[in-house]
């Protein structure tokens, strides 16, 4: 009974009566309707089209490559420039995060063109929108393979689109450098994970807290395959290293009632929460905890998937104390990340912050580009031939490609929350960079987990 | 175990508020207008937003710490903002889709994206942090293991406050009477000498203001950002139809049954399984009773 009652056969007469002024009336009041959408979409357009690099709009990749193409005409570079492919969700419900890794990714290779370009060419960034499409990702990739012929493609966010471009880059020998955390458990030999995987993050926190003496956690996720996976990780080593799984407890994405998960926290009283959830559901439980009376002081949690660019949504004061598990941090010192920081802000706006995703998109076409040096070629195959070993000063650090799995040799890193929404460094994993094992092959339990 | 039932009985009210609170005005547009109005979630935001802007001039104006204190000013002034922009949209669209409910549907969806736009255009996408006062911050402990929050106590107060006005409004005053007079027979209400355009507009503006007043009210407890909206809007149509489209009192109903269920099957399993269950109960009830809760006096 949606539509009850009310269907008048006078609403057809109406209609067909309307006369010329009523007519010219709706039809004005449409107008500025339009009109304003098309104001608005203008103020869009300024708003993401981000100053410095020269190519923010999605919507037309040629126009957005022009200008850097043009300038590398004028410079009389050496031949007609390598073309790159940046694929982000620039519209949808993911375009909150991944625009600011296109952002990143952009600016890396302005920054290479400026210092004379990869082998003498300059870049030219093609910009698609997988709009938070899965098969979208999948016709985009194609679309930058076959009609673009880029080099590599930069971008991906989620696993979900990371698993829909993989087939693509596989059957078309393409390349992907994909810069997001995630579950780990794959080893395409046509994609870079600039990112890391459960050993490089998860693991080193579990520790971390078992070191702490906190050793009896409550698993708390969205319902979706990155948590679950991780959660499979975290019962596995608890299980092995003598902590207790109170509770495995999933949300479905989006939701924003914890009122339920707050009672069964407070009734099995965990020693500290271990928070895999995702995107706004992260407010809805931070603020919803401080409500019931739990701070950092008397119920810690651990996340991996909150950063800098989410905290200011939670509130500084809710998430003031808590710990995160990432690779890097806004606040790390050291002159690389100083200046990245200030270019960040300088091209994107004061306001902005980086956070570890931002910072190993950029890391990836660095690590890309240097590979490509060291290759004398752009050949997928001569590139992934010379990838071993290749090294990069990174804002995070010194960052190295391990060969066999194409992941990163990186150090890992705990931080504490401070009241200006930044994090402390309260531990990492020291000097030597921690080796990719997506598998999970160096753990005596981790053939539990991969089913191996 | 006590404790766990007690507060499973505090969470079941406190989340039939919160419902309560997002439904209650498209129990107004929707339910008494036969407007389906797609952009309520939007107007949710836009109170939301609202708070947010009154804690940032409360903090320039008197410096940051007692800016929260703005939140009491923000309930109102969220509310009057919202009628007006509901009010606007009325005036400048609503009333040329009466009698074409599904033509409503595509409109208020189309303006809900603008509304979305607009919100990501001015504030950017990620959330915002809306100062609320520290004396909602708090907890009531009763014994050691139940503890009502302040934050959630309010939005129950506040839920029951807007529920009494709206009805005093509707059925003990006489703009109300024109109200319900033009919602059931807009013909007769017109021959008798009632102003069915002013009555109309006036009607959509209290639905969207309550609509702001509720997203207000949940900066205490949920995100506040340009997408809010779409997290709202399923959980209001399923109450304002599982009550009965049209019946006040059928909202209250359908509020508090899906509050209460969702809060013990939350508990019992996880939230994921609880909504599939609760979604499946809210259908096998709506087979069983199309109408919903209460059956509306249909005229045709």
């Amino acid at each position: 009974m949606l539509f009850p009652s009310r269907t008048n056969p006078a609403a057809d007469a109406t209609l067909t009566n309307l006369n010329r002024r009523q007519f010219l009336r709706l039809g004005g009041g449409i107008a500025a309707l339009t009109a304003l959408g098309g104001v608005l979409a203008a103020c869009g357009a300024a708003a993401t089209s981000a100053p410095s690099s020269g190519a923010a709009s999605a919507s037309a990749p040629a126009s957005a490559a022009a200008p850097v193409a043009a300038s590398a005409a004028a410079s009389g570079g050496a031949g007609s420039g390598i073309k790159v492919g940046v694929l982000n969700s620039l519209s949808g419900t993911m375009a909150i995060s991944e625009v600011a890794v296109k952002n990143a990714s952009l600016m890396a290779i302005s920054e290479l063109n400026k210092a004379g370009g990869v082998m003498g060419q300059q870049l030219i960034p093609v910009v698609q929108d997988g709009a938070s499409d899965w098969p979208t990702f999948a016709e985009k990739t194609k679309l930058l393979l076959q009609n673009d012929k880029v080099a590599a493609i930069f971008g991906c966010w989620t696993s979900a689109s990371r698993k829909a471009v993989l087939p693509v880059v596989e059957q078309l020998n393409g390349l992907l450098y994909y810069p997001v955390q995630y579950e780990g458990l794959e080893e395409s030999k046509n994609i870079f994970y600039i990112a890391a995987p459960p050993n490089q993050q998860i693991i080193p926190a579990v520790t971390y807290l078992l070191q702490k003496g906190l050793k009896s956690m409550y698993l708390l996720g969205s319902d979706y395959v990155f948590p679950r996976t991780a959660n499979k990780v975290i019962k596995a080593q608890l299980k092995a290293e003598g902590g207790t799984t109170v509770a495995e407890d999933y949300t479905p994405l989006g939701n924003t009632d914890y009122s339920a998960v707050v009672s069964k926290i407070r009734a099995s009283n965990p020693q500290v929460v271990f928070n895999t959830l995702n995107g706004d559901s992260n407010v809805a439980f931070f603020k919803q905890m401080k409500a019931a009376g739990f701070t950092a002081a008397n119920m810690p949690v651990m996340s991996v998937s909150v950063a800098e660019v989410e905290v200011a949504g939670i509130g500084t004061d809710n998430f003031n104390g808590q710990l995160t598990a990432w690779n890097y941090f806004q606040s790390l010192p050291g002159s690389v990340n100083q200046q990245f920081v200030a270019n960040y802000k300088g091209a994107y706006g004061a306001n902005q912050v980086t956070d570890d995703p931002i910072e190993h998109a950029y890391a990836a076409v660095h690590l890309w580009a240097k590979t490509v040096e060291k290759a004398g070629s752009t050949a997928v195959d001569k590139v992934r031939a010379a990838a071993n070993g290749i090294s990069v000063d990174a804002p995070q650090g010194t960052i190295t490609i391990d060969g066999p799995t194409q992941h990163i040799f990186q150090k890992a890193m705990i931080g504490q929350a401070t009241p200006d929404g930044q994090f402390k460094v309260v531990w990492d994993s020291g000097d030597k960079p921690i080796a990719p094992d997506p598998y999970l092959k160096s753990y005596s339990w981790g053939a539990s987990v991969t089913g191996s | 175990m006590i404790s766990l039932i007690l507060s499973g009985v505090f969470n079941g009210l406190s989340v039939a508020s919160i419902l309560l609170l997002i439904s209650i005005g498209l129990a107004i547009t929707f339910g008494l207008m036969d407007v389906i109005n797609m952009a309520h979630g939007q107007f949710i935001m836009i109170g939301a937003y609202v708070a947010y802007m009154c804690g940032n001039v409360a903090a320039t104006l008197f410096g940051s710490s007692g800016a929260g204190n703005a939140f009491v000013v923000a309930l109102p002034a969220s509310f009057f903002i919202a009628a007006a922009i509901g009010w606007l949209l009325e005036r400048g669209l609503i009333r040329f889709l009466y009698k074409r409910p599904l033509d409503t549907l595509l409109a208020t969806w189309g303006v809900g994206l603008i509304f979305q736009q607009a919100a990501k255009n001015i504030f950017g996408a990620p959330n915002v942090n809306v100062r609320v006062p520290g004396w909602l911050g708090g907890t009531l402990q009763l014994g050691t293991l139940l503890a009502l929050s302040y934050a959630r106590l309010f939005i129950l107060g506040l839920a029951i406050v807007a529920l009494l006005g709206v009805y005093a409004y509707l059925f003990r005053t006489s703009r109300g009477r024109l109200v319900r007079a033009v919602m059931q027979d807009r013909s007769m209400a017109d021959c008798l000498g009632v102003r069915t355009e002013r009555v109309d507009a006036f009607t959509f503006a209290l639905g969207t203001g309550l609509a702001g007043l509720a997203g207000a009210a949940l900066c205490l407890l949920g995100p506040v950002g340009p997408f809010i909206g779409i997290d709202y809007i399923v959980q209001a149509f399923m109450v304002v139809v599982l009550g009965g489209v049209g019946q006040l009192i059928g909202t209250v109903g359908a509020a508090t049954a899906i509050g209460g269920l969702s809060s013990v099957f939350n508990l019992v399993y996880s939230v994921s399984i609880g909504e599939v269950i609760v979604f499946a109960a809210v259908i096998a009830f709506l087979q069983l009773r199309p109408a919903g809760f209460v059956r509306g006096r249909a005229r045709t």
